[in-house]
């Protein structure tokens, strides 16, 4: 299942240069020290100026580096609302293909924008090098030092330094590539139509999210690069396709009845579209290369996905923490403080359950807390930190917390440093709902029985294997009628909801032969099965 | 380094592709959105924008998700008397308002139709789809009026090529003489008093004075230097403003047939041939006055709602109308002010006799009054109004035409007649 790009970074494994020789800087021990105290505070007119922006930002890149925040260099853009809500419609990629799609989301957020019912964010910040963060012009100067401070220097670094960013990413190539998918989107609208092309990209729409490789390390590739291959490999994987037809029987009357003696794929496939980009039989090369483009652009949100808490919380712990050190020192003036502080606060707000406005935990709240108490248990353990956290616990607290941005994901990172005290700060409780008793439990709480259990129950909630359903390609009829067999693997028995049968036809649009979806319970036994027959357009 | 950009000017808009092919796949509701809006507005209003309402199901993406069932356990913030054990009981909707961590969002309102506002060119564009307009025809529709310029005084600021030079310096000549007056009156009393003190023999105390003199018409010198020659509070500028270029008033005579034979169907076709011309007359006259005949055996004169509202039964006689129209055009509309058109949409039944009557009327009365009269007949059959019509348009084919449309896309035919007409004659 390799594939060209694959085998060319094989060799480089197991060199020093890990994650394709992005270096990482090491973490400091203790902060720099400030080399001097301002006169007096920087100006604090609530209007910025280009000359105002260039003040705050060379003080909060200084703070930033006695911190030693490793970051990409920053690039800040300033934009209008209208071009933010460009932004949002585009999934916060500069530029991106055209789909309908995106015309929905920025109909809908301008409607809602213009009636007044949602401010924009603050902030769009991208995932690329150099890092481009947005400022928008309505913003009053406090809050674009806040903006500047949370994504120029906290997501920047976090996306420079998060393993799952350095694997999963390529932050050099991601504009190019996206300049160049969305030429070629644009060049198959002209040959084939908008038609065949919006039909194609919904139907990969609707796989995206089983469109990425979970636990290989995805190609990466200068526009250069990419545009000399994608004619190669559209005459390769045309080859490559051969492997289905190769095996068809010369009589089929006959052998029809035969058992099936050989499984392909030989080993259940997890990334779908990229099973159908190098199998699905009546593809045409354009087809397949926009599938990989699909498929490409969702493994570049992949680690996002992953990463919402620990994320988010880096951010706003450095804003935070900057900004807090801009005041210590002198730089900034109390309006200042005042303005931004509120703005966080709103940020952090976790409304408990049953409150109107809960949507489920706030991530910027429990990362923000959980960076926070890092810290705390650094500088001042308790003895229930010393027993929870030996091995952190009196630690300096920049190496620690650079360790626990940089080597987990949100999963991992709440299994691992969630604390008693936070529990019980969030009073977070668990509750089961078991479709089989007739009411729901709870079944740990923030007491000391519950500590460990509760912190395992968050952490599995933040698991994107268990958020989203487990299907898998199971297998192909090879010597019948090439229908392709998905197999989804209830996790606790939960089943599939009512859109799955519409993600079956975009998945028969793909494959061009009936598709069967067979749901398996924790016993083994199949619960639920579909079966959908190709669209005959 | 640069490391701030300022790209508000730059790459507005993006999103303007995406919204085009959200238009175009949601094509459908939005032609039928543009009907029911037409048939529900006025005649004058027909040139806004529109909200489309879609339903949300129409609009979804689907993707694999878990359903209701199994097994599954949440962590919620917040917990304030519970403990372990503790059974609750399940809310309504199962599991509803615990949407855990990362499936917030559009859960709340789903079923609430997606609606989003059709902007008023996207709206014509929609309308002229139905009519099957050419594109030249549609652009002129659409057009705003002409503006013409005009001199409006003088102004202190504007571009710098309306620059009114004579007055700008004749200001500059009057602020140098404001400013400089005064100076220069004391220079010419110091220098006076210079010359008469040289005369005088060169004591110590006079060579004093004869320096502080000279220092004094020095610094005068300097300060009548310093008035600047041209000073940008001294620029004035041609002011020029826009108006629009003054047309000459028309009126638009709606006719209809309203016995029981014009059906719903058919009055919508009248309705959009009427929309039609109104829009081809706005492009032409800065006001349009819209009178509305509405006859079956009788007629009268009507607003736009009862116009199009009101079914009648009963026999036909055209020429009821044709008398009305004349009577009010000479009663309101002398045909030296007014561009009279008329419209006349009928479903070509006729009391037999009347209709030579209406030729008639037509000829003699109506047409010499009129720049331009059309007639169209929203069925296929020919009855004897249409025959007799049909001589009229050979007589005076210069201000009369007639059409038969049954369905909306042939309406335009008519138009492109008018149109042909219009560019003869000019």
């Amino acid at each position: 299942m390799s594939d060209t790009f694959n085998r060319r970074h094989a060799g480089q494994a197991g060199t020093a240069n890990e994650y394709g020789g992005r270096r990482s800087q090491a973490p400091l021990s203790p902060p720099l020290p400030l080399t001097e105290r301002p006169m007096s505070h920087l100006p604090a007119p609530s209007d910025w100026t280009f000359e105002l922006l260039d003040r705050y930002h060379a003080v909060i890149r200084s703070t930033a580096q006695r911190f030693g925040l490793d970051t990409y260099p920053n690039q800040l853009e300033i934009i209008t609302a209208e071009q933010m809500m460009d932004a949002y419609a585009s999934v916060g990629m500069p530029v991106n293909y055209r789909h309908w799609s995106y015309g929905k989301e920025f109909i809908s957020t301008d409607r809602n924008y213009r009636r007044g019912q949602m401010g924009l964010a603050y902030e769009i910040v991208i995932n690329a090098n150099p890092c481009i963060s947005y400022l928008m012009e309505e913003n009053t100067m406090a809050m674009q030092a806040l903006v500047i401070a949370h994504a120029a220097y906290g997501h920047n670094s976090f996306f420079k330094g998060n393993y799952l960013f350095r694997m999963w990413t390529d932050a050099s190539s991601i504009i190019d590539y996206l300049v160049y998918a969305k030429d070629y989107v644009a060049a198959c609208e002209e040959r084939h139509g908008i038609d065949a092309v919006e039909l194609l990209l919904d139907s990969c729409h609707a796989l995206m999210n089983y469109g990425v490789d979970r636990y290989r390390r995805p190609s990466k590739l200068s526009l250069a690069e990419e545009l000399a291959r994608a004619k190669d490999r559209e005459i390769y994987a045309q080859q490559q396709v051969n492997e289905i037809w190769r095996t068809l029987p010369r009589r089929p009357e006959k052998e029809a009845t035969e058992k099936q003696s050989t499984r392909f794929p030989a080993e259940p496939q997890e990334n779908l579209l990229y099973f159908i980009e190098k199998n699905a039989p009546l593809l045409e090369p354009w087809q397949r290369e926009i599938v990989r483009i699909v498929r490409k652009v969702a493994q570049y949100f992949y680690p996002q996905r992953q990463t919402q808490v620990m994320n988010e919380g880096w951010a706003t712990f450095w804003h935070h923490h900057l900004l807090n050190t801009l005041y210590d020192d002198g730089h900034l003036a109390d309006g200042m403080m005042i303005e931004w502080l509120k703005s966080h606060t709103n940020v952090v707000f976790q409304p408990p359950v049953g409150h109107p406005a809960y949507h489920g935990l706030n991530p910027y709240a429990l990362g923000f807390a959980m960076y926070s108490d890092i810290k705390r248990i650094c500088e001042a353990p308790t003895d229930e930190d010393r027993d929870w956290f030996p091995d952190i616990a009196g630690s300096h607290w920049l190496a620690t917390l650079d360790h626990a941005m940089r080597n987990f994901k949100d999963e991992s990172f709440i299994g691992q440093y969630l604390s008693p005290r936070l529990m019980r700060a969030f009073r977070l409780f668990a509750v089961v709902d078991d479709e089989k008793a007739p009411t729901l439990e709870v079944s740990t709480i923030h007491d000391e029985a519950g500590y460990r259990a509760l912190r395992e129950a968050l952490s599995r909630q933040y698991d994107l294997g268990s958020r989203e359903p487990a299907i898998q390609v199971w297998s192909v009829n090879l010597r019948g009628d090439r229908s392709l067999i998905l197999r989804h693997t209830q996790h606790n028995d939960r089943p599939l909801d009512n859109g799955a049968e519409e993600v079956l036809k975009h998945v028969a649009r793909l494959w061009g032969f009936p598709v069967h979806l067979e749901s398996v319970g924790g016993n083994g036994k199949m619960a639920r099965s579909w079966v959908v027959a190709p669209p005959t357009d | 380094m640069q490391q701030i950009i300022d790209r508000r000017l730059a790459g507005k808009n993006k999103s303007i592709g995406n919204r085009e092919r959200f238009l175009r796949r949601h094509k459908a509701q939005i032609r039928e959105a543009v009907k029911r809006a037409v048939a529900g507005r006025g005649i004058r209003e027909i040139a806004q924008g529109e909200d489309i309402h879609i339903p949300r199901r129409d609009l979804s993406e689907p993707v694999f998700g878990h359903g209701q069932g199994g097994r599954r356990e949440m962590v919620h913030p917040g917990n304030k008397d519970f403990v372990r054990g503790d059974r609750i009981e399940r809310p309504k909707g199962g599991g509803a308002g615990s949407g855990g961590a990362g499936q917030a969002g559009d859960g709340g309102d789903g079923e609430d139709d997606f609606v989003f506002h059709l902007t008023k060119e996207e709206f014509m564009q929609v309308f002229f789809d139905d009519l099957a307009l050419p594109r030249l025809t549609r652009t002129t529709l659409a057009d705003t009026p002409e503006y013409k310029t005009h001199r409006a005084g003088l102004s202190s600021d504007g571009t710098p090529n309306n620059l009114h030079i004579v007055r700008s310096l004749r200001g500059a000549i009057g602020r140098r003489i404001a400013l400089g007056s005064e100076s220069r009156r004391q220079l010419a009393y110091l220098e006076e008093l210079l010359a008469a003190v040289r005369e005088e023999a060169a004591t110590q105390s006079r060579r004093e004075q004869i320096a502080a003199l000279e220092r004094d018409i020095e610094a005068l010198h300097a300060h009548i230097l310093h008035i600047p020659y041209l000073d940008p509070i001294d620029l004035r500028y041609r002011s020029r403003v826009r108006t629009p270029v003054p047309t000459a008033r028309a009126v638009m005579f709606c006719l209809m047939d309203v016995s029981g034979s014009m059906d719903e169907a058919r009055k919508d076709l009248a309705k959009r041939f009427f929309i039609l011309l109104y829009l081809f007359l706005t492009r032409h006259y800065e006001r349009i006055d819209l009178v509305f005949i509405r006859h079956h055996t009788q007629a009268q004169e009507v607003d736009e709602d009862a116009f199009f509202q009101a079914k009648e039964t009963g026999g036909t006689v055209v020429s009821s109308a044709l008398v009305l129209m004349e009577q009010i055009i000479r009663a309101r509309y002398p045909s030296g002010e007014w561009n009279i058109y008329g419209a006349q949409a009928s479903d070509g039944d006729n009391w037999h006799n009347d209709s030579p009557h209406c030729r008639e009327l037509l000829a003699r009365d109506i047409l010499p009054l009129c720049r331009y009269f059309a007639y169209i007949q929203v069925v296929e059959q020919e009855q004897n109004l249409w025959h007799e019509y049909a001589l009229l348009a050979e007589e005076a084919p210069e201000a009369f035409a007639m059409r038969k449309a049954s369905t909306v896309d042939q309406i335009y035919p008519v138009f492109r007649e008018l149109f042909s007409k219009e560019g003869r004659s000019k």
